[in-house]
């Protein structure tokens, strides 16, 4: 078989495969962050809790419920989407208007709450969720699960869809325009105060329909967003703040990054992505499509 | 005069602590046009978003055909029928020209088509495509006017739609407003530009202080044109 640069195809395949997915996760939850972020101006530090929730309804309803994975990758997001919708009306909406420290304290203070409210009642351990598509490919150069490949395509499909959503419909103008100016679009006729509302439901939907996905790849634990939002924290600053390609590009792409650095320097893959980061923002402040305001 | 289409008595506005507006009062009927002169900081402007619901309190009388404005939100009066023309046009960035057209929804039937709306403007129709915030001051203004015409409300409020352009837009713009009030718009017109305004208006309401203390009719301008020399300081 042959090699590259002392590669063995295996180690370098496997890798951009993993790194892919891993991208495909920065893309669909910086994607939510950037779309809540852009409409409330609040950055939603509850989205890995929100995103490990989504998980969890998903392993709860097939191990308590009998209900499959196609439907909780339906009913899941719905559902986490809804507790979202209420957190925004009884909490977020009375601190549009402080400070940015404002909205962090609140949303990581969630976070906490609710990342130990599920490790009090289900233990930090995991469990496992078998995979809806078992089985895979081999493609020679490499052994491609089934399941796996139908997460990187998946994650494509909802990100265009997204980004089709706020590019290309009537909703997304609204949206664009409330972002830039909501008294305006208030002033027209639309009632903003609903849309923020609902912005902030179809964002966290976002994040649990991404934490469904990940429930047959990842085990299921209380803790599974902690580390992984941290990561999207730094897409999401390097796509650009509220930039919706910018979010997909950098997710996947960074993915891809990390994939290859643990294939040609693996003790650098934990901090590459940070290591962009700071680059990035040395030379464009605003991030890769980001637009100083 | 007709009963008042829109009738504004006692209205008084805050912006945080500061008092802007000290009990305005003016009405307007079915299909005037009717103007609020005064100086800079006089509160024309904030009458308009008073009007609208946008400042952060006001308190007094705003009647919309019989029906009360203050304490509702601006969403639920523009649904009444008033659209609202800002003084920075506010025209966005992240829409193009017919998107920002398309974005006021319609509140009541009867409003221009878009294709009526390009007939008025063309140049809107050759730039369709283009970012919103990319066409020249002029266009924007025209923008700004033609969005608010296919919602379908019979009362515009305008503020100051020739500001800081060129004397041939000012006149395009001054032979627009014409034309709608001929298809029997009502429109509340906040200009600085008094000449603009004595050939448009059928009435004009002087500010001063965030009071209301003149009213002159179009007819009667010849007249009073030192008084109102003294209340612009023109």
């Amino acid at each position: 078989m042959f090699e590259l640069l002392g590669i063995p195809p295996q180690a370098l395949f496997g890798q951009l495969l993993l790194g892919l997915i891993n991208g495909a996760f920065y893309a669909m939850l910086s994607l939510g962050l950037a779309v809540i972020f852009g409409m409330l101006n609040v950055i939603n530090f509850t989205h890995g809790a929100q995103y490990m929730m989504g998980a969890f309804a998903a392993w709860l309803m097939l191990t308590q419920l009998d209900i499959p994975f196609w439907a909780a990758l339906v009913l899941s997001p719905l559902i986490v989407g809804l507790f979202g919708i209420v957190l925004e009306k009884v909490m977020l909406k009375r601190i549009y208007h402080l400070d940015h420290l404002y909205g962090f304290l609140l949303t990581f203070g969630l976070a906490l709450i609710i990342e130990g409210l599920f490790q009090w009642k289900w233990g930090s351990s995991g469990a496992p969720y078998p995979s809806p598509i078992p089985g895979g490919t081999n493609l020679g150069f490499m052994f491609l699960p089934t399941y796996r490949g139908f997460v990187v395509v998946a994650a494509l499909v909802i990100c265009l869809a997204t980004w089709y959503g706020i590019e290309r419909t009537k909703f997304g103008a609204y949206l664009r325009a409330a972002t830039e100016n909501p008294t305006l679009v208030r002033a027209f006729g639309i009632n903003v105060p609903r849309l923020i509302t609902l912005t902030y439901g179809l964002g966290v939907g976002l994040a649990a329909l991404a934490g469904v996905l990940a429930a047959p790849i990842q085990q299921v634990s209380a803790l599974m967003g902690v580390n992984l939002v941290l990561v999207v924290f730094a897409v999401v600053v390097i796509g650009g703040m509220g930039s919706i390609m910018g979010s997909i590009v950098t997710g996947f792409g960074l993915g891809l990054v990390e994939g290859l650095t643990k294939v040609f320097y693996p003790p650098a893959s934990n901090t590459v992505i940070f290591v962009v980061m700071a680059l990035v923002l040395l030379i464009k402040p605003a991030g890769l499509f980001g637009q100083t305001k | 005069m007709v009963e008042a289409l829109l009738k504004v008595d006692d209205l008084q506005a805050w912006y945080g602590e500061s008092h802007i507006l000290h009990g305005v009062g003016f009405e307007i009927g079915h299909g005037e046009l009717v103007t609020l002169l005064g100086r800079n900081g006089a509160g024309k402007t904030t009458t308009l978003k008073s009007v609208m619901g946008i400042v952060e309190k006001r308190t007094g009388s705003v009647t919309f055909e019989g029906r009360q404005l203050v304490g509702h939100p601006s969403n639920e009066i523009a649904r009444l029928g008033i659209a609202y023309c800002p003084e920075e046009r506010g025209i966005f960035s992240s829409l193009n020209v017919e998107e920002n057209l398309l974005l006021p929804p319609v509140v009541k039937p009867g409003g221009m088509s878009l294709a009526e709306i390009y007939q008025l403007f063309p140049n809107l129709e050759e730039r369709k495509r283009s970012q919103g915030t990319k066409l020249s001051g002029g266009e924007q203004q025209m923008l700004a006017i033609g969005r608010i015409l296919r919602t379908g409300a019979p009362l515009l409020l305008l503020d100051e739609p020739t500001e800081g352009l060129a004397p041939v837009i000012v006149q395009r713009i001054g032979e627009i407003i014409r034309q709608l009030k001929s298809r029997g718009f009502t429109i509340l017109l906040v200009e600085q530009n008094f000449h603009f305004a004595a050939t448009v208006a059928d009435r004009h309401y002087v500010m001063e202080d965030g009071r209301v203390i003149d009213m002159i009719a179009s007819a009667d301008v010849q007249q009073n044109i030192g008084k109102l020399q003294t209340y612009l300081g023109v």
